[in-house]
């Protein structure tokens, strides 16, 4: 009998490399147990709470590890990797995860002022839940077929969220929404045959080893067509009209959760695909992801200064902030994606907030259109400093958090002589952003706070009269304060976070630390 | 498609398939079957039953919501998958246990549990619908 090679893992798995599974487990089994809860009134918000505050729990423990560490996996059954599923966290995903589920937790207790109480069982924290365990496992998965599976998790919740309530508009919304993601997953399963059929594997981390050995041009054009995916999921340029289309239409909650989460999914996997994955086809690349920068830069706050919809512009903002993650991925070196890496970081914090605070706008004012509000600072001057301070960190104006990303990517950019015309194209593009931004922002800002009241009214001085908060409204108001808070606080002591996003850079361009991680340094495959 | 053959009939069909949804569910491990065309069988029964006796009388031999019965097969699914963390495992690792009886052995195992919460999912998810759908008027699901 010929001796077979060895295919189980045989040594024992520390009870500690749990953290790793548990924040994704965590997040689907509660998503299944306020299905069955959910018309018990009160349980499926106390209960989701309690999830999401476990699995954060389990996120900083992982980040801790990954910092002190390096890198951790755990391929699932016992499967020897590549044929079993490798769960795999990096500095990268371990950080973003973190942050995607403290936005959760904010939401959920943010979307209280749209709720009437009594639990309809309409299943909203059930697919809240739902879109934390697909965006988690994205986040935290090691498997370019496993990362389709979240996808695909991530777009069932996001249809449910985003028809629940079931207005015209909504469904003509979810409608766009639908389309273009289900064409950007088919052609994302689409890359995934052919990767399959020319490396023989998916696994994330053998990829990384045996792609330079594959035909260069069949391995680009896998690229690109992750590229075309990827960049559909993010909204870049020229493939962002679904964003604006539907994004405005779900309550201000999910809408704050979709701007946070599901295109920094797809900006991430962006990243980790064209950085980490196919460098060799990256460099192939590069004239048309800088192109795709360059466009979306500048392109998208143009569309935020022509639009008087609230919410609508600030869903150019976060197309914008797709744009200076791609510019990080036109630029790769170190600064270069750490400025990318860390943007995702702030725009996942920044963005949620920028919605929560425009719900809070619309539930005072009961517009949803600029041309019918006005004088706004008179009557809350606190929710005008939310405003204020998030436009502002959006546009990277220091001290902000938005800034130190940006100023990353600009040093990028200039430092750089190897990159050329690219670098130098960056830089005045991110510098043409942060003032188009700007000027979107404060238009905005003069809109609806400054003036003295909607548009065509005298110009009285009388401030305008808004809808009384309820207590609702007040708790809504202070956990978008607290968010708002880690932002700043963020953005003075931005320190800590810049170190750990060069050395989640380091990891993303040299990724020998990932594969030994998974467990196939050794290359006896 | 209310006739009274249909409506006798209906019963027997519909026993007979959730027996037959069981049986080829368990059998899965090794030969064609499974949770996942188990649950299809047995969310195909439930179709017919709706089709022959109306909607409320179905939900009244549910005893339990559909969509409750689809999330505690993700909650059995999950629970299968966590046992692994005793054995010093990784996830999703299978623990086998064979029980014997005189002279036969029940193999029983994790990927079992597994499959019945795949059965209780398909089976629950697909059930709801087919109700929606089949009912007349607007129901909250």
């Amino acid at each position: 009998m010929t001796e077979l090679p060895q295919a189980m893992i045989e040594t024992a798995t520390s009870a500690a490399d749990w953290v790793l599974v548990l924040p994704i487990v965590l997040a689907l089994m509660g998503a299944a147990a306020l299905l069955v809860v959910r018309r018990s009134n009160g349980v499926p918000m106390l209960g989701a709470v309690l999830v999401i505050v476990g699995i954060i729990a389990c996120e900083i423990s992982l980040l801790l590890r990954v910092v002190s560490e390096g890198p951790l996996s755990m391929t699932m059954g016992k499967w020897l990797p590549p044929f079993g599923i490798s769960l795999t966290a990096d500095l990268l995903g371990a950080a973003f995860a973190l942050a995607a589920a403290v936005v959760t937790l904010i939401v959920v207790l943010y979307a209280e002022i749209d709720r009437d109480g009594n639990d309809s069982g309409d299943g909203f924290h059930s697919m809240v839940l739902l879109l934390l365990a697909g965006v988690t496992g994205s986040f935290l998965t090691g498997d370019l077929f496993n990362l389709y599976v979240w996808f695909e998790v991530m777009l069932i919740a996001s249809f449910g969220l985003i028809v629940s309530g079931g207005t015209p508009l909504q469904l003509d919304g979810a409608v766009k929404y639908g389309f273009l993601n289900f064409l950007a997953t088919t052609l994302f399963l689409l890359a995934l045959g052919l990767t399959y059929g020319l490396l023989g594997t998916l696994n994330m981390a053998d990829i990384i080893r045996v792609a330079p050995e594959a035909n260069r041009a069949a391995i680009t054009g896998i690229a690109a067509l992750l590229l075309l995916a990827f960049g559909m999921k993010a909204a870049a340029f020229p493939l962002n009209a679904w964003l604006p289309a539907s994004y405005h239409t779900p309550s201000a909650a999910v809408s704050a959760l979709f701007a946070g989460l599901l295109t920094k999914v797809g900006a991430y996997a962006l990243l980790r695909s064209q950085v980490a994955l196919l460098p060799d086809s990256r460099d192939l690349l590069e004239p048309v992801l800088a192109v795709l920068a360059i466009a979306t830069l500048v392109i998208a706050p143009l569309g935020a200064i022509a639009e008087t919809q609230l919410r609508r512009a600030i869903g150019f903002f976060v197309i914008g902030g797709i744009g200076a993650i791609l510019a990080g991925l036109s630029m790769p070196n170190v600064i270069g994606i750490a400025g990318a890496g860390i943007y995702i970081f702030h725009a996942i914090l920044a963005m949620t907030a920028l919605y929560m605070v425009v719900g809070l706008v619309e539930v005072r004012t009961g517009a949803r259109d600029t041309r019918q509000m006005g004088g706004l600072y008179a009557a809350s001057a606190p929710l005008s400093i939310l405003f204020f301070v998030l436009i502002l960190a959006v546009a990277g104006v220091p001290p902000f958090l938005g800034f130190w990303p940006k100023l990353l990517l600009l040093e990028a950019g200039v430092m750089d002589a190897e990159l050329g015309w690219v670098g130098t194209a960056m830089v005045v593009a991110l510098v043409l952003n942060a003032i188009l931004t700007l000027i979107a922002g404060t238009r905005l800002w003069a809109h609806i706070f400054w003036r003295n009241g909607p548009e065509g009214s005298p110009g009285s001085s009388e401030p305008m009269a808004l809808v009384p908060p309820t207590p609702k409204v007040r708790m809504a108001f202070t956990v978008v304060g607290a968010l708002v808070l880690g932002v700043v606080l963020l953005g003075l002591w931005p320190n800590p976070m810049i170190e750990v996003g060069q050395r989640a850079a380091a990891d993303i361009i040299d990724p020998g630390r990932y594969i030994e991680a998974v467990g196939l340094a050794g290359g006896a495959s | 498609m209310n006739t009274v053959i249909f409506r006798t009939a209906a019963p027997l069909i519909v026993a007979t398939m959730l027996v037959f949804s069981v049986y080829v569910c368990l059998r899965g491990h090794n030969e064609p079957g499974g949770g996942f065309i188990g649950g299809l069988i047995a969310a195909a029964s439930i179709a017919v039953f709706g089709m022959a006796s109306g909607v409320p009388a179905v939900r009244r031999a549910l005893k339990v919501d559909p969509l409750a019965i689809a999330g505690f097969g993700v909650l059995l699914a999950g629970f299968a998958g966590l046992a692994s963390l005793f054995i010093h495992a990784p996830f999703m690792t299978s623990i086998w246990m064979y029980l014997h009886l005189g002279e036969t052995v029940v193999p029983l195992s994790t990927p079992m549990f597994f499959d019945i919460g795949v059965y209780c999912v398909v089976f629950g998810t697909l059930s709801a619908v087919a109700l929606a759908l089949e009912s007349d008027e607007e129901e909250d699901l």
